[in-house]
């Protein structure tokens, strides 16, 4: 059970917290021109920072206790491949049928 | 690709296909939270106030367990920091826009309307600053919307959902999806090959630290992979020439 007081205080405090991560370069460096070099990297940033998410996601699920299952790192292969051939669509449909078809026969 | 001639709609055109992707993620949050013994109240205002699903789940998760306020503060704001990123990424488009505007487009910044946004941008580098914002805003209203829609509709469903469902997979799959056509040149597949590799080195780390390194390692290797094709194709025109 959580208490009233710890979820408040965290809520609020991750609220506000999330919104100055979100706000720390639009908001402090608005109009104002990034170096070439920044630039260059920040081109990166969604390849760099999605895989970070998704291995781990894939490798070992919180929903799983953390093993390692073969329908989940099969679906995401799969909707890697098909995501880059057909798009958004094709990777979430990819990889749920997936999910569920190697659940039903594995 | 030439501007759109209706930004607002083209942003949320090219976000609906994620609406597959929120409604379960939004939906499964208002289910775990309510299973955590939160009540509507609580689960509506985190959504509200916080809008960024995977920190909700790993604060929720950390004071299930009994975790100190300050260690879920901290992993929460760690699986966050990603956003920072997207903010500076999102300077050279939408930096010259009012306080105002940028305020709003930092509270509303999340996975999906930075991707599609930033790529389509990169796309259509005619648009105007005012064509960038309102395809941004075409993309929120989008996820938005749905996503306080649906936490409510799982936080009423409660445990209607059964877990063999797997609905938390529709998580990494919605990182996939937006992963996917990011990948359009050699310097993008190996900045994520970089990203999965060093992640994966580095998942023995406490409070997701592994990510912020694997995603600067992966920024590096795209960028220098990108100033090594520049220079060798500069050598080869220079050798025809």
């Amino acid at each position: 059970m959580i208490g009233a007081g710890e979820f408040w205080s965290l809520t609020l405090a991750l609220g506000l917290g999330t919104f100055l991560i979100r706000f720390s370069f639009l908001g402090l460096l608005g109009g104002r021109q990034l170096p070439d070099w920044l630039l260059l990297h920040l081109k990166y940033v969604g390849v760099a920072v999605f895989p970070a998410l998704i291995v781990p996601a894939v490798l070992w699920p919180a929903a799983t206790g953390g093993e390692t299952e073969a329908p989940r790192v099969i679906a995401a292969l799969l909707a890697v491949a098909v995501g880059l051939r057909f798009g958004p669509v094709g990777a979430i449909t990819a990889g749920l049928a997936t999910l569920y078809a190697a659940q039903a026969l594995l | 690709m030439p501007p759109p001639r209706h930004p607002f709609r083209a942003g949320f055109r090219d976000c609906l296909p994620f609406v597959l992707i929120v409604i379960p993620f939004s939906t499964l949050f208002g289910v775990v939270a309510r299973d955590a013994g939160l009540d509507l109240l609580q689960v509506m205002s985190m959504s509200v106030i916080v809008i960024a699903g995977a920190s909700q789940f790993t604060a929720l998760a950390l004071l299930q367990d009994g975790a100190p306020v300050f260690v879920a503060l901290l992993a929460a704001l760690a699986v966050n920091l990603r956003m920072a990123m997207y903010s500076a990424a999102l300077v050279p488009h939408l930096g010259a826009a009012s306080k105002g505007a940028r305020a709003l487009a930092a509270y509303l910044m999340v996975d999906q309307s930075f991707a599609v946004a930033v790529r389509r941008y990169e796309d259509s580098p005619d648009m105007t600053l005012s064509q960038k914002l309102r395809y941004y805003f075409g993309c929120m209203a989008v996820v938005c919307p749905i996503w306080y829609g649906c936490t409510l509709a799982g936080a009423l469903m409660g445990q209607a959902i059964p877990a063999s469902l797997s609905l938390d997979f529709a998580v990494p799959v919605c990182f996939i999806a937006l992963l996917a056509p990011l990948l359009r040149s050699l310097p993008h597949l190996l900045a994520a090959l970089v990203s999965s590799v060093v992640t994966i080195g580095f998942a023995w780390l406490p409070w997701n630290l592994g990510l912020p390194i694997a995603a600067i390692a992966a920024m590096i290797a795209g960028a220098q992979a990108e100033l090594f094709l520049r220079r060798r194709a500069a050598r080869r025109a220079e050798c025809t020439a």
